[in-house]
Formats: structure tokens, C-alpha cells, sequence
């Protein structure tokens, strides 16, 4: 595991930080976005800190049913919106 | 009296079948009347708006429902599939409308207890509309409202020692043939088997891990009783590596009609008249590798060729049983055809042992060998088997360490070039020009 990911401060701040610059654009994002953030660690490790940072309320899920995807806690709509902001 | 007209659901009645919307009528009556004094916990008129809704769909020819949204039981990424109306004023009654995956049990036994004290949960908190089962496998709870879901979560895990399943990009609650419990021709205790993978793998069931979905299925035989090869991404399925046991007397029994021994075990019985048993016509002559034959009132199989198809035991199940040094099949990569078109899975591993005293080891490495690859490098929404057609089958094969084999080939080659990797070859790339010249002139 890389030093980033594993202090947590450090890792939930990297992702809080990247999602945020993000956010004019785009508030939900595939967990394999997130292994931009993390180059030198496994998916498996960087899914469980992602994960971790939903039950610590820093992230939030949004599922189709078939599909998850994360954002920032209260980011872009709650439902699903057809295109129109 | 209904609370909206629905003439064109009303058609759907009409039909020789049993009608989901006969169903739903019955179920808003009985809310309505609410003779059991139940103190519903979402709109009691939940039932007659869906009705509604519905109607209005086949009238625009479009849906009225949102796809997805934020809810969920904390710290669980599935389970819980949110779906909201966009019509909300004219049907307030299902403005939330979730769904909840209830993980059914291995086999799916019940204790009608158990089916009583669900049935009244949901009828409490929820619409009292359920699938048993849905395509995944699990009890599937239809309608319900954001604020209910914690309070169903609690009661599920607490009052009824039960579990949600998975949904979105998570593993998807396992499922399984009833195998052993019931069935003589299961090869593998798959009832154990998916209550191993279930607890095993809680982490992937719960937070979403990967790229998609992924299933697993499990069927004891190659009859395939839940459809493992065409439902699952990673598909089980029971097998025998020595001969098929065969009892030649029974075979012969079989032969001269004794009523005691009939074909199909009497399966077929009553339907229309069958005529005498013919083992040619019915047995040796539909083995798909005719590797049988039945000469001088003996049965022969040439096991090397047989395939496990399971057609001559299943006609002849007094006469012949699954071999006895058993294990199971693993095929990769069925899909129903979101993306590209639906797809059967493809044979990964002939033979794996399965063996709960090393805690099914040879299943396990196979599993998270497969699931590191796709993790890795499987797209966004793209299935196991859409990434084994785009980087190749040899590529599965190479990452999950097993050699190819004459299992895996479905034909001849039909492309005569093979390309060698240098360290598949000995000495590699180099050689010593010096001592190749000492043979051939320039
Ligand atoms: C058991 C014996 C043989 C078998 C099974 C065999 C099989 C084949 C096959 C499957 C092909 C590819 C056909 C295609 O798809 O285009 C082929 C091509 C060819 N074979 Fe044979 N072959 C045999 C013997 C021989 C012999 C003895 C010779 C010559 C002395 C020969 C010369 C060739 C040549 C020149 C090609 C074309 C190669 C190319 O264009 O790339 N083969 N053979
Ligand atoms: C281990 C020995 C050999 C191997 C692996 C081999 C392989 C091949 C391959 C891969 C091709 C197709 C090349 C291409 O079109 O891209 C080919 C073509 C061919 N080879 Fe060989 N070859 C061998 C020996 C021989 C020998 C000993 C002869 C004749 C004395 C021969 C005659 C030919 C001929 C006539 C063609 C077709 C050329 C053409 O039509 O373009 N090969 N061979
Ligand atoms: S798949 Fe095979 S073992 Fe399982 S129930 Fe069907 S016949 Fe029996
Ligand atoms: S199981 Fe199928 S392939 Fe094997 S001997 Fe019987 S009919 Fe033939």
C-alpha cells in the first residue's frame, strides 16, 4: 500500500480534494476513477478506503440498481435528473 | 371501488394466465379494508397508485419512474434500489417506491414462522407487494419509502437473524440449486458452498468493489437447475472425473419395461402414450459424443468421451449414477445482452475440488485471481464477459494461472499461426550467430 493511501487523513483529503475540483463538471464518479488518485495502489485497497469514507459520511452512494457510483455527501441531485441541471 | 381507471391494465386480466394486475387490485382492496387494523407506515393507498401509474405509462408510452438515487441502510453500497415517480402529484403514493433485496437462503428453505413475520414486516412498512424470487435469486420487497428503510434494516437483522443482498456494481447475493439436501445427482454440497461464499465474501456483497455487477450462481450437476451457465458471471457446476456408475441389471430392467423401472423416473408419465421403452431411440442414440452402447443386455460407456451431460442418468436413474471422485466445473462470463449480446459462460476450470476443510481453497484462489484482473482492468459497466471478449481467453488464462487444455476448445483451430511468447520458448530470442554460420552461408 502507498504512504497516501494508507494515512487516512491524507488519502480522504486527496479524494475530497479531486472531487471537489471536479464538482463544476461532474458530482458522481466510477470507483475506478478513484484509482487515478491512488496510481501505485491495488483496486481492492483503494475501494476499501473509499468505502470507508461512506460510512464515515464524508462520501455518498448513488445506484441505478445495476450500477454504484460516489460523490460528495449532498453533491449534484439526489435522484436521477435527464440532462438538466 | 378503484381509485383510478386503468382500462388497459384491465386487458392484461383478460388473458388464460394469472395477472400481476388481478394481483395488485386484490392487494389495494385489502389495504383499504385493512380488516387486520394494520397501522401502515407508507400511504395505504401505495397499491392503487402504482395501478395508476402504470396505466399512465401504456397510455404515453413512456415510464414514469426516476432510474436510481441516494438510499441505502448505512454502511451498506446495495441492497436497497431507490426509484422514485416523476408524477407525484397525481400518484402520492408511490413518490418513493425503493425496492429492498432480501438475501434468501441457500436452497431457499423457509420456516413458514420465518415467511409469516416477513410478510407482516412488509405489510407494515412496506406495500405488502412481493417477488418470490427475483431474477437474482433474492426475496425481492417492492415499495417503500426513504424514512422505512433503516426501521425494515433493523428489524431484518435483529428480529429475523436475516441479511439484505446485493445490487449495483457489488456482488449479488449467491444462489443455488437445492443440491444435496434434495437431489441424488448433486455432485457438491451447494448449499454449503453458497452460505461459505456469502460469508466470505461479505465485504464485496455490501460495498461495491467493482467495475459492475457479478454473479455467482451454483448448480449441483450439469442439469443446471438454476441456470448457472447462462446466469452468472462465475457459474458452478457439479461433476465427476472417473465413470459413471452403472447397475446392469437395472439397465436391463429398464430394457424389459419392468413397471418398477420407469423411464424418467415416470417424469413424462400421463402426458400421451410413449410406447415401449427403446434404449436406442431414447438412451444411446441422444448421447451428444456417442460414447454408449448397449450390446448382448450390457451397457457400455467409454467415459473419456462422455461429456456429463447427464441424459442417460436422468432417463435411466435406477440404472446409472454420478460417478463417485466428484468436484465441480467453474465457467466464466454469462451476461444477459445489455452491452453486447447475450453470452452462455465459457469453461475456465474442468475440475476444482471442493473441499470445506481448507476452507474451499482451489474455488477461492480462482475467484480473487479473476476478480483482481477485472478490477483492474474491466471498464466502467463492463462485465467479466465483455473484458475476456476484448483482451482474449488466453489472457483469463494467464491471470488465473491454469493452462490451456483440451476442455477449453470449443473447435479446431481454423487460424493456423500461433504466436510464442520468448519465455515460452526455450533459450528465449537469442542465439549465437557465430555458431549458426558454422552451418548456414550468408
Ligand atoms: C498431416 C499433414 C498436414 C496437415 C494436417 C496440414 C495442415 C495444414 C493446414 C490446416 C493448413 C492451413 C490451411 C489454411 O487455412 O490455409 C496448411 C497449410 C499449408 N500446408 Fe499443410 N498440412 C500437412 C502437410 C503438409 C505438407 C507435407 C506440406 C508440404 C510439403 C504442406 C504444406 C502446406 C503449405 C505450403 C501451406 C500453406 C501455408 C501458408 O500459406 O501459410 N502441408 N496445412
Ligand atoms: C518449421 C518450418 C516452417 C515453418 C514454421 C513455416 C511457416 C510458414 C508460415 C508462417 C508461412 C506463412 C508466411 C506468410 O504468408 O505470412 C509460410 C509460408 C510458406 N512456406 Fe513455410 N514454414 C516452414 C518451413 C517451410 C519449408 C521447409 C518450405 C519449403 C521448402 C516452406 C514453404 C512455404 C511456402 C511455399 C509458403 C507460402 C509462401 C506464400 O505463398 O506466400 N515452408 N511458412
Ligand atoms: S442442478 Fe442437478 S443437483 Fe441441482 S437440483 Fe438440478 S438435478 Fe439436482
Ligand atoms: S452423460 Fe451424456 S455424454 Fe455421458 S454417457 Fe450419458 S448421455 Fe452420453
Amino acid at each position: 500500500m502507498s504512504e497516501l493511501l494508507d494515512n487516512t487523513e491524507a488519502a480522504t483529503k486527496a479524494v475530497v480534494d479531486w472531487l471537489t475540483k471536479k464538482q463544476k463538471s461532474k458530482t458522481k464518479f466510477y470507483i475506478k476513477d478513484f484509482y487515478k488518485i491512488f496510481p501505485d495502489d491495488k483496486p481492492r485497497a483503494i475501494k476499501k478506503v473509499i468505502n470507508k469514507m461512506v460510512e464515515t459520511g464524508e462520501l455518498e452512494f448513488w445506484s441505478s440498481g445495476s450500477t454504484t457510483m460516489y460523490g460528495l455527501k449532498g453533491a449534484g441531485k439526489q435522484h436521477s435528473t435527464e440532462g438538466e441541471e | 371501488m378503484a381509485k383510478h381507471e386503468t382500462p388497459m391494465l384491465d386487458e392484461l386480466e383478460s388473458g388464460p394466465w394469472p395477472s400481476f394486475v388481478s394481483d395488485l387490485k386484490a392487494q389495494a382492496e385489502k389495504r383499504a379494508k385493512n380488516e387486520e387494523g394494520i397501522e401502515f407506515q407508507i400511504p395505504v393507498d401505495v397499491c392503487d397508485d402504482l395501478l395508476g401509474v402504470l396505466e399512465l405509462s401504456f397510455k404515453h408510452g413512456r415510464t414514469h419512474w426516476k432510474h436510481g438515487g441516494i438510499v441505502g441502510v448505512f454502511g451498506y453500497g446495495g441492497g436497497v434500489i431507490g426509484r422514485y415517480c416523476d408524477s407525484p402529484d397525481k400518484f402520492p403514493g408511490v413518490e418513493a417506491f425503493h425496492t429492498m433485496r432480501v438475501n434468501h437462503p441457500a436452497g431457499k428453505y423457509y420456516t413458514t414462522e420465518y415467511l409469516r413475520q416477513l410478510c407482516d414486516l412488509w405489510d407494515f412498512r412496506g406495500s405488502g407487494i412481493t417477488n418470490m424470487h427475483g431474477s437474482t435469486g433474492d426475496i425481492i420487497l417492492l415499495g417503500t419509502t426513504t424514512p422505512q428503510l433503516e426501521e425494515i434494516f433493523w428489524t431484518l437483522t435483529h428480529d429475523m437473524n436475516q441479511d439484505l443482498g446485493g445490487s449495483g456494481s457489488n456482488l449479488r447475493t449467491p444462489s443455488d440449486c437445492l443440491g444435496e439436501t434434495r437431489c441424488e445427482y448433486s455432485c457438491y454440497d451447494t448449499s454449503a458452498l453458497v452460505y461459505f461464499l456469502t460469508n466470505e465474501y461479505q465485504d464485496e456483497l455490501h460495498r461495491p468493489a467493482f467495475p459492475y455487477k457479478f454473479k455467482f450462481k451454483l448448480d449441483g450437476c450439469p442439469n443446471g437447475c438454476v441456470a448457472s451457465i447462462a446466469r452468472s458471471d462465475m457459474s458452478f457446476i457439479g461433476t465427476w472425473r472417473d465413470d459413471i456408475k452403472i447397475d446392469q441389471d437395472a439397465v436391463n430392467k429398464y430394457v424389459e419395461n419392468d413397471p418398477a423401472y420407469p423411464a424418467n423416473a415416470g417424469a413424462y408419465k400421463g402426458s400421451r402414450d410413449w410406447g415401449p421403452f427403446d434404449i436406442e431411440k431414447e438412451v444411446t442414440g441422444l448421447c451428444p459424443t456417442k460414447c454408449m452402447k448397449f450390446e448382448n443386455k450390457k451397457l457400455f460407456i467409454d467415459n473419456a468421451n462422455c461429456t456429463r451431460c447427464m441424459h442417460c442418468i436422468n432417463v435411466m436413474p435406477r440404472a446409472l449414477r454420478i460417478g463417485d471422485d466428484r468436484g465441480l466445473s467453474i465457467l466464466v462470463g454469462a451476461k444477459a445482452p445489455i452491452l453486447d449480446g447475450a453470452q452462455m459462460g465459457s469453461l475456465l476450470a474442468p475440475f476444482v475440488e471442493v473441499n470445506p476443510d481448507n476452507d474451499y481453497e482451489e474455488i477461492t484462489e480462482i475467484i480473487e485471481n479473476v476478480w483482481d484482473w477485472w478490477m483492474e482492468e474491466g471498464k466502467n459497466r463492463e462485465r467479466l464477459g465483455e473484458l475476456i471478449m476484448r483482451q482474449g481467453f488466453q489472457k483469463l488464462l494467464e491471470v488465473t494461472g491454469i493452462d490451456p487444455m483440451p476442455q477449453h476448445v470449443q473447435y479446431p483451430r481454423t487460424n493456423p499461426y500461433i504466436f510464442w511468447k520468448e519465455d515460452e520458448v526455450e533459450g528465449g530470442w537469442e542465439r549465437d550467430v557465430e555458431e549458426y554460420r558454422k552451418h548456414h552461408q550468408r
